[in-house]
Order: C-alpha cells, then structure tokens, then sequence
C-alpha cells in the first residue's frame, strides 16, 4: 500500500514538473522578440496590417496573456503541440516519426554503457593495482574528456573508412529489401558506431563509479562473512557484492538520461541518424520555433518517465527504500 | 594534526595551502594535468604573437595534408588549421572560464540559501533545481540560442543555465553538514549575521568539494561550447575548435587532419582540467585517496 502511495506521489510530482515545461515553454517564446506571425511574415516576404491582425486573432495572440497560457496548455494536455512552420504538418506526427529511431539509440547505449561499465568497473575493483585497473582509470579519463562528436567522427574514419566494416550514415540501406530480420541486421549494422559512441562518454563514468563503489562493498563486513563461509570468490563478487556495488551505477544512470538525450542530438547529427535530434538541429537552422519547443517537452516526458522506471527499479533492487 | 606532523615531517600542517601543494605535486597525474594546462594557457596568451596570422584568411592550397609547408595542413578553404588551433586556445579558455564563472555564482548562491535557511526556501530551490535537471541540457540551450540571437555572451549564459544545478546540490549538501557544527552554533551565539556566517564562516569550510566540482566544471563548459560551435550554433566570429571541426565535417573522407587535430587539443584540454580535477580531488579529501 505504501509503495502504491508513493509511486502515485511521484507521478504526480512528474506531471507537475511537466506543467512547469510547459509554462516555460510559453514564458520563453514570449520573452523571445517577434512572435509566430512575425516569423510567418517574413516567411511570406510581408503582409499586409489587415492579413497580420487577421493571423494574430486566429492564433489567439490579441488575447490576454492568461487566456493565452491557458489555452496553450489545454492543448497540450490534449497532445495538441502546434503545427511546424516548416513542414506545415502537426509538431506531434512529426516527433512520433522520429521518436522510435532516438529511442532505440538513447535505450542501446544506455544498456551498452551500464553493462560495459560495470564489468570494467567490477574487474578493476578486485585488483587495485593491476594493469586492467589503470586501463579503466585511463578509459574513464579520456572518455570524458574526449567531445563525443569528435569521438564520432574518429570512429567513422577508422571503422566506415580505414576499415570499412560499418555503415556511415542513416539508420538503414537506401532502397534495401529483404525478409525482417535481414532489415533488423542491416538496421542493426548502422546502429552499431552510433550507440558505442553516445555510450563511450557513459561507459567512462560509470566503470569510474562502480568501481569505487565495489572497492567500498568488497571490504565491508558482510563480504568478508561470505568469504569466510567458504564461498568462492566468483559468487562473493556476482551474487553479493554486485548487488550493493551497482546501486550508484542505477542511481547516477538515471540521473543522467537527460544528459543522453542531449548527447543523442549531437550523435544524431554526426551519423545522420533520424532521431528527433537530428530533427532538432534542422528545427533550429530554420527557426522552427513550435517544433523545436514540442521536441524539448517532448525529450523532457521522457527523461520524467526515465526517472520513474529508475526510481522503481531502485526500489527493486534496494528493498531497504520501502 | 600533531600526529601527521610525526607522520610526515615535510608536510607543515599549519600551512595547509603548502600542504595541499605537495600532495598534489607528488601526484604524477595531476602535474600532468597541471603541465597540458600551462600549455593551452600558453598558447592562448603568447601562441599569436610568435606563429602570426588571420584564422579566416586562405594561406595556401586548399587541403594540403599535414608536411613541412603547413605543419597541421590547411582546411577546404585553405586555412592553416595550425593558426585556428592556436587562435582557438583562447576563445576556449575564454568561454569555458566565463561560463564556469558564471555557473558557480549561480549554483552556489542558491545552494548557500537552500542549505543555510533549510525548510520552505530549500524545498522550493530544490524544486526549482530539479525543474532544470529533467530538461535535456543541449536541446534546451538550443532552444535558447534560437530564440534568441547567438552571441557569446548568450552561449556563456546558456551553458550556465544548463550547468548549474550540481554545484547548487553540493553547495547545499555541504551548508546542511556544516551549519549544524559547533563553531557555527558558537558564532551565531555571539550574535554574528546570517550573511557573515553563510560568507566567512561556512563557505571557506565547504570549499575543497566546491573547487573540484569547479575544476570539472571547466572541463563540461569547454565541451559544451565545442558542441554548439560544431553544430554551427556558436558565435559566427569566434574562430573555436568545435567551429574548425563542424566546418569541415563534410569533407571528412579528404582530410582527416582538419577533424583530428582540432579535437585533438580539445581533448588534451578537457584532459588536462580532469586530472587537474583528480590531483586536487586527492588532495583536499586524502581520505578518499583510496577508492
């Protein structure tokens, strides 16, 4: 019951937080000079002062500003998120175009940057002083240090180039056919440079973070009781300590889906990945403002839904929270 | 203290700045750091006047590789891509100081009032706080830049807006921790103000975690920065090192030295500001030094 309780707390937090994107939205927009029939305008190379008083009543722009952030999040909340200046079709289709190819990458690296960092995390962790432990300090290093565009286009060079085993550009073949699981392969194959570079920048700070924390769970008391039952070290290390020891790694992972979205923009962008972040880059180079704010309320539902699934999982794997 | 001072007799504990200098000099890492750092700051200030030269302007034969002509190559328009490296070592350290400047004034004037006046002002700064951590950092500052005109100053601005609230949360973790201590409580008896606690009595004891939090945080603007530039949603006149990449990104099969390098320095310099970070990290937390 309690759990139920403040699951629902929580969601309502989250919707709240939804409702302050909104608003933020709307306050922005009309910080920002010109409004959208002003952008408009100069899309059609000018207007007459009727045609403009026309367009701002039909936009509801002449109204009070209550009225109007009022109405604003009315059709938000019905899923209505304008219509983009640019590709004259609804922001919402739009971003449901492109939302499954960012959800795959953003969810494969995710994965790929917990799993890899925490095993690297882990092996350092039982030799402190061993030659893996400073490849993982030297790893963690530069892959945080390194621009993960650049990080990118380094691996294009080496493995779409120099060694070209791996697709540069897209999501899939141009014109390619084949049965469903040819299509996943080829899929797939282009998916492969892009979610190990948006994961490389991850991998670095979660092998760093799983490593000090299992450095902290191996020398605890209860680790030593294992041991000293006569349990080999393999199980001590996989069934005990991991336990403990990856409860940071899931904390810190969840946090940071918001900085993942943010680096599957620039990602998106390198490989030519038809995402909603590439979709914003184009959004921006034309200035289409309704597009662009769908996509950052948008990348906000998810990261919101993101931190739920993590608040719950962590209540899963740490019992002590109920 | 008396027993390190037995400890170590080189170490003066009654200098804590010397103290904290030596441990972090016989860190071999974090002098590297410290050594890759002297040389960006180098560069930045002296690099123009000993290797001259206009970023913008067309040198030489466009794509030339890396030889003894031009040491680093030239881009598809024919500019030295050595003179860009050089010219972009300052706008780097310009962008990433300001925006770190920036970003802390902001983090910790709300983390010092969250964590110093407690109940309804930390539990509304803390909304707000979490209000700008779910938003995804790049997308929103692409939001600002495009509603509003791209300057530097706005990029500074921009990429401490998305950047503050760590230094805000560890601000006022620490204030939590050290505002209940005696010597607080022993000050405020003695009818000292709020302001001259939050200053002079609890901000110099929360420091150390704040200065290492600060080091990376130079390291995450300059990132930034080269992100935006890259993407083409930097100040046009500034000649960076994300603005050399972005621009020749097209022609990345024909010359890949006006990709490399480029990133190259950037790497090196966030590098160096992260074992910077490291060295001091070991310093002021010698209690950590083993994880």
């Amino acid at each position: 019951m309690k759990t139920i309780l403040t699951g629902l707390n929580r969601t309502i937090y989250s919707l709240v937080l939804l409702l302050a994107v909104i608003v933020l939205n709307f306050i922005l927009v009309h910080i920002a000079p010109g409004d959208a029939v002003t952008a408009m305008i100069g899309d059609m190379g000018g207007a007459t002062p009727e045609l403009i008083a026309k367009l701002r009543a039909d936009y509801g722009l002449d109204r009070s500003l209550f009225t109007q952030l009022y109405t604003h999040i009315w059709k938000m909340m019905h899923g209505d998120l304008g219509t983009s200046f640019t590709h004259r079709v609804p922001v919402r289709d739009l971003i449901l175009d492109h939302l499954p190819a960012t959800i795959l990458l953003v969810t494969t690296a995710f994965f790929l940057a917990i799993i890899i960092g925490t095993v690297l995390g882990i092996i350092a962790a039982q030799k402190p002083k061993s030659f893996v432990n400073h490849v993982v300090t030297v790893l963690s290093l530069s892959g945080f240090s390194a621009p993960i565009f650049w990080t990118g286009l380094m691996l294009l060079i080496a493995f779409a180039y120099l060694l070209p085993i791996f697709p540069a550009f897209g999501m899939s073949t141009p014109g390619f056919q084949g049965t469903t699981l040819e299509v996943m392969f080829d899929v797939l194959k282009h998916l492969v440079l892009p979610a190990v570079t948006l994961a490389s920048v991850y991998i670095a700070v979660y092998s760093r973070l799983a490593r000090a924390s299992m450095l902290d769970v191996l020398g605890s008391d209860y680790i030593r009781t294992a041991r000293s039952k006569g349990l080999s070290r393999r199980i001590v290390v996989y069934k005990h300590a991991l336990k403990n020891g990856i409860l940071p790694v899931v904390t810190m992972a969840g946090l940071q889906f918001s900085q993942l979205i943010a680096g599957a923009v620039v990602v998106e962008t390198v490989y030519g990945w038809p995402g909603i972040g590439q979709l914003a880059f184009n959004a921006i180079l034309r200035r289409d403002h309704p597009l662009l704010l769908g996509i950052l309320f948008f990348s906000t539902l998810m990261v919101v839904i993101a931190n739920l699934i993590t608040d719950f999982s962590y209540r899963i794997l740490d019992p002590r929270i109920k | 203290m008396n027993n390190r001072q037995e400890l170590n007799p080189m170490v003066r504990p009654d200098r804590p700045v010397v103290e904290l200098w030596l441990m972090f000099f016989a860190n071999k890492a974090a002098v590297l750091g410290l050594v890759l750092w002297l040389l960006v700051v180098f560069t930045a200030v002296f690099g123009l006047t000993i290797y001259t030269g206009d970023p913008f302007e067309m040198v030489g034969a466009p794509m030339t590789p890396p030889g003894a002509e031009f040491l680093l190559g030239t881009d598809y328009l024919g500019r030295d891509v050595l003179t860009g490296i050089i010219h972009g070592a300052s706008i780097t350290l310009a962008i990433g100081f300001s925006a770190t400047i920036c970003t802390v004034i902001i983090g910790v004037v709300i983390g010092v009032l969250a964590g110093y006046y407690g109940r309804w002002v930390d539990n509304l700064l803390m909304r707000v706080t979490e209000f700008f951590q779910v938003l995804p950092p790049m997308l929103f500052v692409m939001v600002l830049i495009s509603l509003f005109t791209p300057s530097i100053y706005l990029i500074v601005l921009a990429i401490a807006v998305v950047s503050w609230t760590g230094m805000a949360r560890l601000t006022r973790a620490e204030f939590l921790k050290i505002k209940e201590l005696e010597y607080v409580t022993a000050e405020r008896a003695m009818g000292a103000r709020n302001a001259s606690i939050m200053a002079k009595v609890i901000l110099p004891n929360a420091l150390p975690p704040l200065i290492v939090a600060v080091a990376l945080n130079v390291g995450t603007a300059i990132l930034f920065e080269a992100a935006l530039s890259f993407l083409g949603l930097g100040d046009p006149n500034a000649y960076s090192w994300g603005y050399m990449i972005g621009s020749s990104r097209e022609y990345i099969w024909d010359s890949w030295w006006t990709i490399t390098f480029p990133g190259f320095a950037i790497f090196l310099t966030v590098l160096g500001v992260s074992l910077i970070g490291d060295g001091l990290n070991d310093a002021l937390n010698p209690k950590l030094r083993e994880l």
